[in-house]
């Protein structure tokens, strides 16, 4: 008899070990992240996979599935605080979609989409943020960054260097470069890095690449992040 | 649908009057939707001041001077269902990219250090609204009721958005129609 967890009703098998996102995703239900990516140790920390879990809000992303979980993650409570959290983002950041040349790839903006998210809410912060265009091949735009700390994972756990960390601490926190300048053209990044392709919105991008795939054609101008993730998460985590 | 039409003012304030371009892209649908609407303030009439009852009004740009904030209370004030188009109205937009650079260096870029520039002054005529220290976007100083994302919203944003509305329905975007570029 296979273990499994209710996710909105449905049964969903798990194995032990699994995390709820990792049963959900593996059954084909899609709960809302921008920090997880399969391919890296969860990180927990931008709580759009929120899910009641027995009545408790939990990460799906970092909670272990295990026997009596009845859990929630498409509600409107769920989905509402999802939005808020997403709306957060976009105004601490300098997140402007039409002069970025994310847009239509973003997974930022198209969480926003999914959500529904037509306006920013909050107050902006209008924060003066650094670009760091010194690298001959990659630059970081340090308004865009949502501190998911996947450029951090992935240059540790894949590319084996250590060029990203995150410094400080709540709204002072900042992506920081390991170098003694403090600028990526003194670090170990090269283009060639899972670092450097691995940004969920536009603050790492790879130059002289811009704009190859015109907008209105990008990946999210016409499928759901849900469908697109499914598609491509899913088939990671059967590896 | 009684006889009266509907009024719809319309404003650019920091914007680029893209999102009014968008708008005539409606082409022929502007004579469907004109049997329904009457224009009231907008830059399509010239009509200065707003009705005192207007039913909706689209609000284009960001907030940049203390004219926008003026025209923008007037329109709340005026109309039942203020709407804010396009992404200068919903986060500032491109003039809220010099929200980083101080208004001293904006202005001394623009009319003093600037290339080519002669006769080197910053503009001060009283007839000209002062410039905020930031770029606002709208509901930040007034209640918005609806948002129609892009850059510009395409005419078939503005579609959907005013027949939903006058079939009495709640307006909603397809997902197709939802950009924030």
């Amino acid at each position: 008899m296979n273990k499994s967890i209710v996710i909105d009703g449905k049964n969903v098998p798990f194995e032990d070990g699994q995390t709820i996102m990792q049963a959900a995703t593996a059954a084909g239900i899609y709960i809302p992240h921008l920090c997880h990516n399969p391919d890296f140790t969860p990180h927990g920390s931008c709580k759009l996979c929120t899910v009641k879990v027995n009545g408790r809000n939990c990460s799906a992303c970092t909670f272990p599935a295990s026997e009596g979980q009845n859990i929630t993650n498409v509600t409107q409570e769920l989905n509402d605080d999802r939005e808020k959290i997403t709306q957060m983002l976009f105004v601490e950041g300098n997140h402007f979609c039409p002069s970025c040349e994310k847009t239509g790839n973003c997974n930022l903006q198209a969480v926003a989409y999914h959500l529904g998210m037509t306006d920013n809410h909050f107050p902006h912060f209008f924060e003066n943020r650094e670009v760091d265009a010194s690298h001959p091949d990659v630059m970081i735009d340090h308004n865009r960054c949502i501190f998911c700390t996947l450029c951090v994972r992935a240059s540790q756990q894949v590319d084996g260097k250590d060029v990203f960390a995150i410094s400080g601490r709540g709204i002072d926190k900042r992506l920081v470069v390991n170098s003694e300048s403090g600028l990526l053209k003194d670090s170990d990044l090269e283009a060639t890095d899972c670092a450097a392709h691995i940004c969920p919105t536009g603050a790492i991008l790879i130059k002289r690449t811009g704009y190859k795939v015109p907008i209105g054609q990008r990946i999210y101008d016409h499928s759901q992040i849900d469908t697109v993730t499914l598609a491509n998460e899913g088939a990671s985590h059967d590896e | 649908m009684t006889n009266k039409k509907v009024k719809v003012a319309t404003v650019s304030l920091a914007g680029c009057f893209g999102c009014h371009m968008s708008f005539l892209d409606l082409d022929e649908r502007l004579v469907d939707l004109v049997e329904h609407i009457q224009f009231d303030r907008s830059p399509l009439t010239d009509i200065e001041h707003c009705s005192s009852d207007c039913d909706i009004g689209l609000i284009e740009g960001g907030v940049c001077n203390s004219e926008n904030v003026h025209t923008l209370r007037e329109f709340r004030k005026n109309c039942k269902i203020l709407v804010a188009v396009g992404a200068c109205a919903i986060n500032g937009g491109l003039p809220a990219m010099r929200n980083h650079i101080s208004l001293e260096d904006c202005l001394n870029e623009s009319y003093v250090d600037g290339i080519g520039v002669e006769n080197a002054q910053i503009p001060s005529d009283v007839e000209l609204p002062l410039l905020l220290d930031k770029v606002h976007p709208i509901h930040e100083v007034v209640k918005i009721d609806y948002f129609l994302p892009g850059c510009p919203p395409s005419a078939d944003v503005f579609w959907k958005f005013l027949t939903d509305l006058l079939a009495g329905v709640e307006p909603s975007l397809p997902y197709e129609l939802v950009h924030f570029d």
